[in-house]
């Protein structure tokens, strides 16, 4: 536990909070990133524009966050790069195919009670659970 | 125009979140996973906060009748539990706990300095891709 960290979590998480309400109150869309993302590949006309600029926003508050005050923590260094491959394509895949990630189900879907995001917050955390524990394990 | 700004604004919050809440550093999100080693409870308490401020905040929200600068809400109303929903969420699972990203942080975390997103995000992109493909008939 050394490494707990409540305020800054409780902070930031009701930013990301804060932020699912502004877009569903202004342009009615449910902040699930994978959603948001993945959409742009199959774009429809007039709706690739607010995505693009959710995505410019993403970059841009993240980035001043972390340039602008003192590192939080040491990167990751020598991390293998066909796990960051697989692991890429299984996020993409798994999202897509179950529509939506830690956003969109998470924190979107569990606040609207939704029974699907539930069960699939649920899944993801308990498969992502099991493999951390069999990665350190084995 | 107007859209775009709201939603530019929104997804400076929501980078901004992820940042301050160190949701941007995978070894963070391994350690909130490792629940029978050295476990990092915070990012229950990031979800915890999200949920919290959303949960009043929809309700508020959608006792409107329309959104702000769009015609209508797009909220998905599906209640099915099908096997493509847990199947998708178990693999996104286990590649969360492989590399410690899923897509917000990854991507938000792409000026980071460090190479390991833009691997990631790249490789995401593609899983997007072989879904749609296989999907689409």
């Amino acid at each position: 536990m050394e490494s707990y960290t409540p305020y800054s979590a409780l902070i930031g998480g009701a930013f990301i909070g804060l932020a699912a309400v502004v877009l569903l109150w202004c342009n009615g869309r449910i902040a699930g990133i994978s959603g948001i993302v993945s959409g742009l590949l199959q774009p429809a006309k007039g709706d690739s524009g607010w995505r693009i600029c959710f995505i410019l926003g993403l970059l841009i508050g993240a980035a001043c966050y972390l340039w602008l005050t003192p590192p939080a923590f040491e990167p990751r260094t020598g991390f293998s790069n066909i796990k960051l491959i697989v692991a890429g394509l299984l996020v993409g895949i798994g999202t897509s195919l179950g529509s939506g990630c830690t956003s969109g189900h998470g924190v979107c879907g569990v606040s609207r009670l939704s029974i699907r995001s539930i069960i699939a917050t649920v899944t993801f955390l308990g498969t992502g659970m099991l493999t951390v524990y069999f990665l350190t394990k084995f | 125009m107007t859209k775009n700004l709201t939603s530019l604004f929104a997804g400076i919050l929501f980078g901004l979140g992820l940042a301050i809440s160190q949701m941007v550093n995978p070894q963070k999100v391994i350690a909130f996973l490792d629940i029978t080693g050295n476990w990092d409870p915070s990012l229950i308490l990031v979800m915890f906060a999200a949920v919290a401020v959303s949960f009043v905040g929809f309700r508020l929200v959608t006792k409107q009748s329309t959104p702000l600068v769009e015609t209508r809400f797009r909220i998905p109303d599906r209640t099915d539990i099908d096997s493509k929903l847990v199947c998708g969420a178990a693999l996104f699972g286990i590649g969360w706990g492989m590399a410690g990203y899923c897509p917000g942080p990854a991507i938000s975390a792409l000026l980071s300095g460090s190479y390991e997103p833009l691997i990631f995000v790249t490789a995401m992109f593609a899983g997007f891709g072989i879904n749609q493909r296989m999907t689409r008939t």
